[in-house]
């Protein structure tokens, strides 16, 4: 199993957009480390040949008929917004000054 | 305090009132007056007041000129805070949602207020439903009600406070790994979670989709399979709502278990663990099942011990999907200066999400990830096939099995707050049957030291009608769903 520290918590708050404080991300990766060591008690369960759940209780894809229904309105659906522009959610720029993580 | 207020009785017991006289008004202005009063509870994090109010009259209305629109016609109910109404606020207990407004109605409740139900407010959870005590919540803790600085379990430990405080004769609460069951246990309730897809999640905020389910609380069987009627059914808003009509359950229940095959999981009464005097309260049930006329057989579970890992790396994979939506761009808490896009999710998530939820997206990024998804999220899907065998194996000769719902009574508040293992075992009796798609149900069994053991009764899928059975036939012989927590003085 993998040592989880400090940098893989930091790595993975990144994946997941959230940022951490170093001392919360010493916290996190230990609570991260003793839940794993729970997790690895799985690699004793013999899986060979073992189809992964898809659905608890498998059914047919359910159709429904094509009727048109009305969906939210864009007022509502904007209506909780931070910020808005018309019926758009306003956001800072994208374009500059953007690293991608 | 705002003086004493009595508690509500059951629904059968204000229908009893109804019938005599009073009026929903006047028993949903006593639901809003004894949970005023009994505030120090923390069991809800709002109150409708006068839009319930108004509803109430407009039962009585209808009752006044005989149309009313089903037996829960008037009837206050409560809701946990992570399920919407349209026009309501809706928090999940959490700093990121606040001023949230939703748009829209879950279908679950929309159905019990298309029979006429009241929802009189919304009851506090752990924050997005993820803890097993209701500690993590932005509004505090909810206290038990048969003992306060104790727990009433969690998630959905407001629900459970507020039924078993009689704030309401009704609660609906969620349960993705026993959210309903083990608050439920914790205070003396009976908490039914359904098969999995019987009740729409249309309109629940997601935790762990696959595993998430609704259900009631309430003191006895009768009003769980009243409740559970009246919202089952398939969805077409719900892609996952299984394709059959509602349950049939307030028929089913015929007081009788002659003949019942019961199956005693012998995983589940293994000694280490769990509390003796739990376990022995648990096995004086089946005693008394079978002078009831009920059929005892031992059976076996084999994966059981490791249901939890697999359902804890499940859980948090989903969940860290799922919660990828709260953003700061359509709704809920924005983090105020931010430079950029990335820094407007980044700041807005850790600034509105606490400190358990930060820990289950983490787990959940990290199972999903690239090198580790075999070995961890596949790994326990597959664990998962082969608990539900375990489970299609032991109901081939049981209809029903019995089982503690939780280890231990209910803990002091911070007791566990520190040990998120600790707090994840816990959950031991529990998570099957969320990773089966299982019906199940808790129900009180007596007490340990002042404080309400709960049992657990699960059925094969789609048998909610045979869960909720055995326990309304043991309520009819037992007297332990009658007892009630005193007010402090």
């Amino acid at each position: 199993m993998s040592q989880l520290g400090r940098e893989e918590a930091l790595r993975l708050a990144r994946l997941a957009r959230l940022r951490l404080e170093p001392d919360e991300a010493d916290a996190l990766a230990a609570d991260l480390r003793s839940i794993l060591a729970l997790a690895e008690r799985l690699s004793e369960v013999d899986t060979d040949g073992v189809p992964p759940t898809s659905h608890v209780i498998p059914f047919a894809t359910p159709v429904r008929s094509d009727d048109p229904v009305p969906s939210l309105a864009p007022e509502l659906a904007v209506a909780n917004a931070p910020a808005a522009y018309a019926t758009a959610f306003a956001v800072p720029k994208v374009l500059e000054n953007e690293e991608e993580g | 305090m705002a003086g004493r207020v009595e508690p509500l009785g059951t629904l059968a017991e204000l229908r009893a009132e109804l019938a005599a006289g009073t009026s929903s008004v006047a028993q949903v202005e006593r639901a809003l007056a004894r949970t005023e009063a009994r505030a120090d509870l923390r069991a809800f994090v709002r109150l409708r007041g006068e839009a319930a109010l108004e509803e109430a009259r407009a039962a009585d209305v209808r009752r006044g000129a005989g149309e009313s629109r089903s037996p829960l016609d008037g009837m206050p109910i409560a809701i946990k805070d992570n399920m919407v109404q349209a026009g309501e606020p809706a928090g999940c207990a959490s700093r990121i949602l606040e001023g949230y407004c939703s748009p829209y109605g879950a279908t679950a409740i929309e159905r019990l207020e298309a029979a006429g139900a009241v929802v009189v407010g919304r009851t506090n959870m752990d924050e997005f439903a993820m803890g097993s005590s209701t500690e993590h919540s932005v509004h505090g803790p909810t206290q038990n009600p048969w003992r306060s600085g104790c727990s009433p379990g969690g998630s959905s430990g407001g629900s459970a406070a507020a039924v078993a405080a009689g704030l309401v004769p009704v609660a609906l609460g969620s349960d993705t790994g026993g959210s309903i069951r083990q608050p439920a246990s914790f205070t003396g309730v009976v908490g039914m979670k359904p098969t999995y897809g019987r009740v729409s999640r249309y309109g629940l905020v997601a935790f762990a989709s696959s595993l998430d389910q609704i259900g009631p609380f309430a003191r006895t069987a009768a009003e769980c399979a009243e409740v559970l009627d009246a919202m089952s059914g398939h969805d077409p808003r719900d892609s996952t709502s299984l394709p059959e009509p509602p349950t049939r359950c307030v028929e089913a229940l015929c007081g009788d278990v002659a003949g019942l095959r019961i199956g005693l999981p012998r995983e589940c009464f293994a000694e280490e663990g769990a509390d003796a005097a739990v376990l022995e309260r648990v096995r004086a049930v089946a005693a008394e099942f079978e002078r009831a006329g009920a059929k005892l057989a031992e059976v076996s579970l084999p994966h059981t011990p490791h249901a939890v890992a697999a359902y804890y790396l499940i859980c948090t994979a989903e969940a860290s999907s799922n919660l990828a939506r709260f953003d700061g761009v359509r709704y809920g808490h924005r983090a105020e200066g931010a430079k950029g896009l990335t820094d407007l999710y980044e700041r807005s998530r850790s600034e509105g999400f606490g400190d358990e939820v930060k820990r289950r997206i983490l787990l959940g990024t990290y199972v999903l990830s690239s090198g580790y998804y075999d070995a961890y999220y596949r790994k326990a899907q597959q664990v998962r096939t082969l608990l539900r065998r375990d489970f299609e194996a032991a109901f081939e000769s049981c209809d029903v099995l019995l089982t503690p719902t939780t280890p231990e009574t209910a803990f002091r508040i911070g007791e566990r707050s520190g040990d998120p293992v600790q707090m994840y075992l816990s959950d031991v009796y529990t998570v099957s049957a969320n990773l089966a798609g299982l019906p199940a149900a808790s129900f009180p069994v007596g007490q340990v030291d002042g404080l309400p053991v709960g049992a657990q009764l699960l059925g094969a899928p789609l048998e909610d009608a045979a869960v909720l059975r055995g326990v309304d036939a043991w309520q009819q012989r037992t007297d332990f769903h009658l007892a009630r927590p005193e007010d402090p003085a």
